[in-house]
C-alpha cells in the first residue's frame, strides 16, 4: 500500500521516469521515510503502555525484593531494551539503581542495553532491514548487556567510581516499601501514551528524513558490489575497523540506520553493518564525558572496553552465521 | 511557593523550565523558579527521570510535561 503510494507520488504526480536514477532515490526515499515513520509511531506507543505498567520505580524494587539467582542481569537488561532511552536520565538512573542497593554489575547490564535497544533502532531496523535482522539486533543487544554487565561486576568496578556514588553506595540500603501501582484506567492513559509516542517521532523526524535522504541519494548512485573491495568479510580487521570507527560518531540510531542499510545492500556484511551501528548508539563520547560525573576515566575506559570487545565478537559470529 | 526544576542541562529539562515560568508568569503566580542542575542535589530527591518538577520540596512530576500538565499542577 505505501509502495503504490510512492509509485502515484513519484512517477504519477511527479512525473518522473521510474527508471531514471532520480524517480529510484525518490521513491525509495518517500517509500522508506513513511514506512519508517508509521512502524516508530507503532512501537513507541507499545512501549509506552509497557511503561506505563512498569516505570523504572517498579523495576528497581524488583531487583531488589526477590532472589533472582543470576537473573538479575538479564532482566536488568530486558528492562533497559523497554525503557525509553534518554541521554539525560542515564546518570540519574545508575545512581538510583546503586542508592536502591543494586549491585553494580547489574547496573551496568542496565547501562549497556538502554542505548543499544530502543524504538527509534528497533524502529528504524524493521523498516529497513526486516524482521529476522530486528530479532537478532534486539537479542543479540540484550545478551550483550547481560554479559556485559555480568563481566563488569566481576571486575570490581566499585572502587572506580567517584568518591560521592561511592558514599551513596555504602549508604544504600534495600527498599521495603513495595511499589504502589498508580490506579489509572487504561483507557484514560491511552492520551498520554499517544502524545508520547507522537513526541518522539517528532523528536527524530528530522534525523529520520536527513538519514534517508542520504541513503536514497546513494542507493541510486553507488554500483553494486562498491564496498565488497574495502570491507569485506574475510578482512579480518573490518569488524574492529567498523566499532573504532564507530565509537566518536554520535548519530541517532535514526539517521544512521538507512545509510548502513545501503552499504549493506552494496556489499558490506551484515555483522560488520551491526557491529558499527553497535558502537554508533551504545558507545559514545557525549556518553563518556557524563559518566564522567559518576566514575572514573579508568572505569569508563574499562567499560567501554568490555563493551566494544563484545560488539566486535558479535559481529565476527553474525558474519559467520549470517553469510 | 518554591518551584524547581531538576535537569543536568538536557533539552527537555530546558523546555521544562521555559514552560514553568510561561506559566507562572500567565497566571501570576507568587513563585520562585529555580533551576537545579547540580547532580548531588538532585539525587537527594531520589528520582530516576529526569527533568522532574518540585514544588516547596515534593517531587510532583517526573518527566517531559505539557504546558497544560504544568498549569494543573501549579494551580492544585
Amino acid at each position: 500500500m505505501i509502495q503504490r503510494f510512492a509509485d502515484w507520488l513519484v512517477y504519477d504526480l511527479f512525473g518522473i521516469d521510474a527508471t531514471s536514477h532520480l524517480g529510484e532515490a525518490l521513491n525509495f526515499f518517500f517509500y522508506d521515510s513513511i514506512k519508517i515513520i508509521l512502524l516508530l509511531f507503532i512501537i513507541s506507543a507499545v512501549m509506552g503502555i509497557v511503561n506505563a505498567y512498569f516505570p523504572i520505580e517498579r523495576l528497581r524494587s524488583y531487583l531488589t525484593s526477590r532472589k533472582l539467582y543470576g537473573f538479575q542481569y538479564l532482566f536488568a537488561s530486558l528492562f533497559g531494551a523497554v525503557t525509553p532511552f534518554c541521554s539525560c536520565s542515564s546518570i540519574p538512573l545508575f545512581i538510583g539503581f546503586i542508592k536502591g542497593g543494586i549491585p553494580t554489575g547489574v547496573t551496568f547490564a542496565f547501562l549497556i542495553t538502554s542505548p543499544l535497544v530502543n524504538e527509534v533502532a528497533i524502529a528504524m531496523f524493521l523498516g529497513t532491514f526486516g524482521l529476522k535482522t530486528t530479532l537478532i539486533y534486539t537479542i543479540s543487544g540484550i545478551l550483550l548487556g547481560t554479559i556485559g554487565g555480568y563481566v563488569m561486576g566481576k571486575l570490581k568496578p566499585e572502587k572506580y567510581l567517584s568518591p560521592w556514588v561511592r558514599q551513596i553506595q555504602a549508604q544504600s540500603e534495600i527498599e521495603s516499601e513495595a511499589w504502589q501501582a498508580e490506579k489509572i484506567p487504561f483507557l484514560k492513559r491511552i492520551p498520554t501514551i499517544i502524545k508520547d509516542a507522537f513526541g518522539i517521532v517528532k523528536g527524530v523526524l528530522l534525523y529520520i528524513i536527513i538519514g534517508i535522504g542520504i541513503g536514497a541519494a546513494i542507493h541510486g548512485y553507488v554500483p553494486e558490489g562498491f564496498f565488497e573491495n574495502y570491507l569485506a568479510a574475510d578482512n579480518w580487521y573490518s569488524v574492529p575497523l567498523a566499532v573504532i570507527l564507530a565509537i566518536p560518531m554520535y548519530a541517532n540510531a535514526a539517521g544512521i540506520v538507512p545509510v548502513i542499510q545501503v552499504f549493506v545492500a552494496k556489499g558490506v556484511p551484515l555483522g560488520t553493518a551491526i557491529a558499527f551501528m553497535m558502537g554508533v548508539v551504545g558507545l559514545s563520547l557525549p556518553e563518556a564525558t557524563m559518566l564522567k560525573k559518576v566514575m572514573t576515566w579508568k572505569l569508563i575506559g574499562i567499560f567501554f572496553g568490555v563493551v566494544a570487545m563484545f560488539i566486535i565478537l558479535s559481529g565476527y559470529i553474525f558474519n559467520l552465521i549470517l553469510t | 511557593m518554591e518551584i524547581k526544576i531538576l535537569g543536568t542541562g538536557c533539552a527537555g529539562c530546558n523546555t521544562l523550565y521555559e514552560t514553568v515560568k510561561q506559566v507562572v508568569n500567565d497566571l501570576k503566580i507568587e513563585a520562585s523558579v529555580i533551576k537545579e542542575e547540580d547532580l548531588m542535589e538532585i539525587m537527594k530527591y531520589n528520582v530516576m527521570t529526569l527533568p522532574a518538577l518540585v514544588i516547596d520540596n515534593n517531587v510532583v512530576a517526573k518527566g517531559k510535561l505539557s504546558p497544560t500538565q504544568v498549569k494543573e499542577l501549579l494551580t492544585k
